[in-house]
């Protein structure tokens, strides 16, 4: 199945559970010192660097390009490192989820009262996934070098569901 | 005595840092084939097909396999013949981990402490295991080491009483907990005696073992046997996706012990488990 970013409700809930998606659109990086930061500003009540409706959050820090690249290889990060910040990102907005591995309850129960997903891309096919990559821009939090918060247009980028709309989830 | 001069040092692991991370190792890329053969599962099947042409691609284009191009974890056979002209060794492998990683276009991932957490941005420090054994040769081995599955390995000190199976209890249930966390199909370094940290460093050795070859003792060849299939009845799977590859290979390592101990360490390799080497 191939799907578009971003994501409107209709089309997240037709997705299935352990199916295989295709995404193109814009979708955004972050791990865990930038999802450090983005609490401390909702703390503090600043505005989000990105608007989180129907967007994708991909947890992932990329190697340098070669000068001839858009994007050096990017693969999934372990998702249960971002699992102390999402239950806040989630109530902020953030719906969409990409990492690897299982959450925590707490996490997976947020997802499910939002209607959310949570995917999964393939730990380790992070040269293939680059490939998907057709642009990168670096949106907040440079300093944090790989870790920076990045918006990338991919094409086809191939993710499993994990846990549905409807709280199911393969784990 | 034979002299090495340490500029060459830093050129050949700066090469190794590379060709580990871009290269996958042959019995690893013929593991993947072999399961996608086996698999019955179709989302099994295509994500190893995946699997399969990301290395591809990384071959290709000598990009990472992996994002994470891990902490540079070297091993050294040093001959009690040879003598290193200028840097001292520690120095010459740090500086060639450093070149390696930032003209191989490896990602730099080691924080100078481990709570303040400030990037290095070269990589470095290594982490360098030193063997002093007979001869004129120097070997270096790089074993690059992603932490998706460094995080999911575990120590026991069991006691002599919880005997063999308490040993396989821990090993199981390692696995078990690591999911899909490691990115499987992983492979499963075991340590075994020794004290502490000797039983770590076997499981780590352990990771170094092609997949297929077996531990010479029979003994422990049926081990490893067993606990492969074991593993791969967890339905745990490619990517966590479940189906029956879990493990392309559980290698152990063992080391003689003391009368009141077991120590046993289980450190979880990727399916990009990564290493290269050269002797000089
Ligand atoms: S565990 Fe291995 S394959 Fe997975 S992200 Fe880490 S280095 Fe890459």
């Amino acid at each position: 199945m191939k799907i578009k970013t971003p994501l409107s409700n209709e089309d997240a809930k037709k997705l299935k559970l352990s199916e295989m998606v295709y995404i193109t659109g814009y979708i955004y990086t972050l791990r865990d010192a930038g999802h450090k930061k983005l609490v401390e500003m909702i703390e503090k009540g600043e505005k989000m660097p990105f608007d989180f409706e129907g967007n994708i959050m991909y947890y992932a820090g990329p190697c340098p390009n070669k000068p001839n690249e858009v994007i050096g290889s990017i693969g999934p990060t372990t998702s249960i490192r971002m699992d102390k910040y999402s239950p806040t990102l989630i109530k902020e907005g953030l719906k969409f989820m990409i990492g690897k591995g299982y959450r925590n309850d707490e996490v997976n129960e947020t997802i499910d009262n939002c209607d959310g997903i949570y995917f999964v891309a393939i730990g380790g096919a992070a040269a293939k996934m680059s490939k998907c990559v057709k642009s990168v821009e670096i949106i907040a939090f440079e300093e944090l070098g790989t870790e920076a918060l990045r918006k990338l247009y991919v094409e086809d980028l191939p993710v499993v569901v994990a846990t549905n709309c409807s709280g199911e989830t393969i784990y | 005595m034979r002299k090495i001069k340490s500029s060459i040092i830093v050129e050949e692991v700066a090469k190794l840092c590379i060709d580990a991370n871009c290269n996958l190792s042959s019995s690893i890329y013929n593991g993947y084939k072999e399961a996608k053969l086996k698999e019955r599962d179709k989302l099994s099947k295509d994500v190893l097909e995946i699997l399969i042409e990301n290395a591809d691609i990384a071959k290709n284009e000598q990009k990472p396999i992996c994002q994470d191009t891990g902490m540079a974890v070297v091993f050294i056979e040093m001959g009690n013949k040879v003598v290193i002209e200028g840097d001292l060794l520690e120095v010459a492998i740090n500086k060639g981990v450093a070149k390696g990683y930032e003209e191989g276009y490896l990602r730099k991932s080691v924080v100078k402490d481990p709570i303040r957490r400030e990037n290095t941005k070269d990589n470095t420090p290594a982490v360098i295991h030193y063997n002093i054994v007979e001869g004129d040769k120097l070997k270096i081995v790089v074993a690059p080491k992603g932490f998706g599955s460094e995080n999911m390995s575990a120590l026991k000190m069991l006691m002599p009483s919880d005997g063999m199976e308490g040993v396989k209890d821990v090993i199981i249930n390692t696995v078990k907990n690591a999911g899909a966390n490691p990115c499987p199909p992983i492979i499963v370094g075991v340590g075994i005696g020794g004290t502490m940290e000797k039983s770590a460093l076997l499981a780590k050795e352990a990771l170094l073992r092609e997949v297929g070859e077996s531990n010479k003792d029979d003994y422990w060849k049926s081990v490893e046997e067993e606990m492969l299939q074991k593993i791969n009845k967890l339905n745990i799977g490619v990517g966590g996706f479940g189906g029956m590859t879990t493990a392309l290979s559980v290698n152990i390592n063992t080391y003689p012990t003391h009368i009141a101990g077991l120590p046993v360490a289980v450190n979880i390799g990727c399916h990009v488990t990564r290493h290269s080497e050269i002797i000089l």
